[in-house]
């Protein structure tokens, strides 16, 4: 059968290959800081980032008007969560404050994390956020009520054709001791 | 040669080892473990199959008949992991267990012990994987690629697969270390590397591909399990982890991964050809080149899945480029291939067909993979039943019928008996037929819009939608025709005589009796 010498040579191949595996393993998690450093490095992914600040000049084109409409949705949380209006009617350039409501309905407390979505789809261009509730997590004690503001404001850039979009935010429940959002 | 048959016979009478159940349990012998792992295979292969009927019961007619949603998306699931990590990969890996020692003139592989062991493993990854339909809540339901947030959601199902997908990615490292000692460490005096035969070398490619990836999804699934239990927030936007980023580690597997699936079968094929063409292998060390080159493109072209989940425009072109550049390699071997058959001295027996079908079929997967890869096209097709018809082509009619093109081949080898040409020969045929039926259709389908992994369509499809189940129906009956040909070889086959292809040239075929007996190449063949 196999001689000693070949048997050797055949242990220390497989502990080459498992020292190979073991690297690779180690490779997939190492994947998770690299694709976020990428990302950030890119640009790409910034959702979740306050665009300007307020201060910043923007011109309001007076002659146009795009109506907002607000949109809240829990999942999977024992949350109330509503916009204190359903929507409302701006010029474009213009900054707006606007106020969300939830109400925390269980008997413990709750962390939660807003995520928010847009429609039309490429409406996150034209979109910038002074202010979000969505920048961190939420924490609401056992029947507490929090209002909270977004400020942002809809750029002139914003397509002709368009007259009416939704900005819409679904909190979901966070693990306990889950790190806060990045930012 | 005759006598060199009678003598090897005289030897297996005095192999003394346990019989009954306890033989198939504790045996370090590669035939038997490459017997179990086919066997095993083709019995998931049944299973797959009888969840892609029930699939396209269900889409015979529009409307919703036989299977509710919730259960249609277990059976897309289960279908496509069942098939991909029960069926295809341990039939490659049965290939590898008989045919690698004995074509590199070795006595069995470097770790029969680890090999029993990676056998056994699967049992249990089957198991988890068959038994999650009696869960509550079902098995996995968010198809096989299993994408969060629909896999940190499922329920218990989910849990089952991914101990599955742990378990078998173990058995799969642990071949693999196998098949790469073996083919470095025991082959024969004076078989170099650009001796050896291209099925060797396809499983040698192979095998590192699958040490390179599977320990990467080893850790995606693990990551997806933290997720779902341990509060980490890999995959989970509201913990700020990004279920985009799931899509990236999964596809860094995934592709390197399609083409551990087919790469086997380019070694089988190019056994197969040469021998029936009567012809050595046209191109074999651009053969060996192009193999390693469609394996290091592999792992650069993953994100060519995800060109609709966003994505700079500049990391578009990269992967439509880098995909449409394995095609190259891939129109290498296609070209000897059919540079081989030219002029040879061709017959078409089973073997043969299967491997023509191959090509021809293969061809046309490859064809509509580049298609897909290119990004405005795919943004078009991305879900689609197009997708289902290009990814059927490469893996049914390039991976499967390569699988049995080499069990026709082998099996004179492996069991000493020939199986029933005319059946063998009606097998291919019927498969082709329909194969074609079921799979042609789908490209019409998708190029319609008809969307994948839904259980109802548009009328405007019912017509095609027919059609296909009417020839998944025929495929899959026709392949309890392959179990009765290979039970019936098995059973009461011809005997086989000792070198059936005349044009064989490997050295299972010119340096052992046939049989192979139990024991083979204890003392070392030389090699010219």
């Amino acid at each position: 059968m196999v001689n000693s010498n070949n048997t050797k040579a055949n242990v220390l191949m497989m502990k080459k290959l498992l020292v190979f595996t073991l690297i690779m393993f180690v490779f997939g998690y190492a994947l998770v800081p690299f694709y976020e450093k990428f990302c950030e490095v890119t640009g790409i992914n910034n959702l979740l980032k306050p665009d300007v600040s307020v201060n910043d000049k923007n011109w309001v084109d007076e002659e146009r008007w795009v109506t907002v409409e607000f949109d809240a949705n829990t999942r999977g949380l024992p949350w109330q969560f509503k916009p204190l209006q359903r929507s409302t009617r701006i010029h474009p350039g213009e900054s707006i404050t606007v106020m969300y409501e939830i109400t925390n309905n269980s008997e413990r407390e709750v962390i939660g994390q807003a995520i928010p979505s847009y429609s039309p789809r490429f409406l996150d261009k034209h979109l910038k956020k002074f202010e979000c509730f969505c920048f961190t997590k939420q924490v609401l004690k056992s029947n507490e009520t929090r209002q909270m503001p977004v400020q942002f404001v809809i750029e002139p850039g914003l397509p002709a054709d368009i007259n009416t979009v939704t900005i819409s935010y679904t909190f979901f429940e966070l693990p306990d001791g889950a790190s806060t959002i990045k930012k | 040669m005759a006598a060199v048959h009678g003598d090897a016979h005289g030897h297996e009478h005095d192999d003394h080892h346990p019989s009954g159940i306890m033989r198939w349990i504790t045996t370090t012998n590669h035939k038997d473990i490459g017997t179990m792992y086919l066997w095993f295979s083709f019995a998931m292969f049944l299973t797959g199959g009888t969840l892609a009927l029930g699939i396209r019961a269900e889409l015979f007619q529009p409307g919703i008949q036989i299977l509710q949603p919730e259960l249609f998306n277990q059976f897309t699931t289960l279908h496509g992991l069942i098939m991909v990590f029960g069926a295809i990969m341990p039939a490659f890996v049965g290939f590898a267990n008989w045919q690698v020692p004995l074509m590199i003139g070795a006595p069995d592989m470097a770790f029969a012990r680890m090999n029993n062991w990676s056998f056994w493993l699967l049992i249990p990854a089957a198991t988890l994987l068959v038994s999650s339909f009696f869960l509550p809540g079902g098995a996995a339901a968010g198809g096989w690629t299993f994408y969060p947030p629909l896999s940190t959601q499922g329920g218990l199902g989910v849990d089952f697969m991914i101990f599955a997908v742990h378990i078998l990615g173990a058995s799969s490292i642990m071949g693999s270390i196998n098949i790469i000692t073996t083919i470095l460490n025991m082959r024969a005096p004076g078989m170099t590397l650009m001796k050896m035969p291209m099925f060797v070398w396809t499983w040698l490619i192979t095998a590192y591909l699958l040490v390179l990836v599977m320990p990467v999804l080893a850790g995606t699934v693990t990551m997806l399990l933290t997720d779902r239990h341990f509060g980490t927030s890999f995959f989970n936007a509201a913990g700020g982890g990004d279920p985009v980023m799931f899509q990236h580690i999964f596809w860094f597997f995934g592709h390197p991964e399609v083409y551990i699936m087919i790469l086997p079968s380019f070694g089988i094929v190019s056994e197969v050809i040469p021998t029936f063409s009567r012809k050595p292998l046209f191109g074999y060390s651009s053969m060996v080149y192009a193999t390693a080159s469609i394996a290091i493109l592999s792992c650069v072209v993953w994100a060519h899945h995800m060109f609709t989940a966003g994505m700079p425009a500049v990391g578009q072109l990269f992967f439509m480029y880098a995909t449409m550049l394995i095609a190259v390699p891939t129109g290498v071997k296609v070209f000897n291939w059919t540079a081989t058959m030219w002029r040879g001295s061709m017959s078409f027996e089973t073997p043969m067909l299967f491997s023509i079908g191959f090509i021809f079929l293969f061809v046309i997967g490859g064809f509509s993979g580049v298609i897909c890869a290119i990004v405005p096209i795919d943004i078009q097709v991305q879900d689609t039943y197009y997708v289902i018809a290009h990814f059927h082509y490469v893996l049914v009619s390039g991976s499967l019928f390569a699988l049995f093109a080499g069990a026709y081949y082998w099996i004179p080898k492996w069991t000493g008996r020939m199986y029933n040409e005319t059946l063998g020969k009606a097998h291919f045929w019927l498969s082709m037929f329909f194969f074609n039926l079921t799979f042609f259709v789908q490209h019409f389908l998708g190029l319609a819009g008809m969307p994948r992994r839904i259980p109802d369509y548009n009328l405007q499809f019912a017509d095609f939608n027919m059609i296909s189940s009417i020839g998944a129906f025929g495929f899959g009956m026709t392949q309890l025709l392959f179990l009765y040909v290979m039970i019936n070889c098995i059973r009461s086959g011809e005997k086989a005589p000792q070198k059936p292809w005349d044009g064989a040239t490997t050295l299972e075929w010119t340096h052992l009796p046939t049989p192979a007996p139990y024991h083979s190449f204890e003392k070392p063949p030389v090699v010219q």
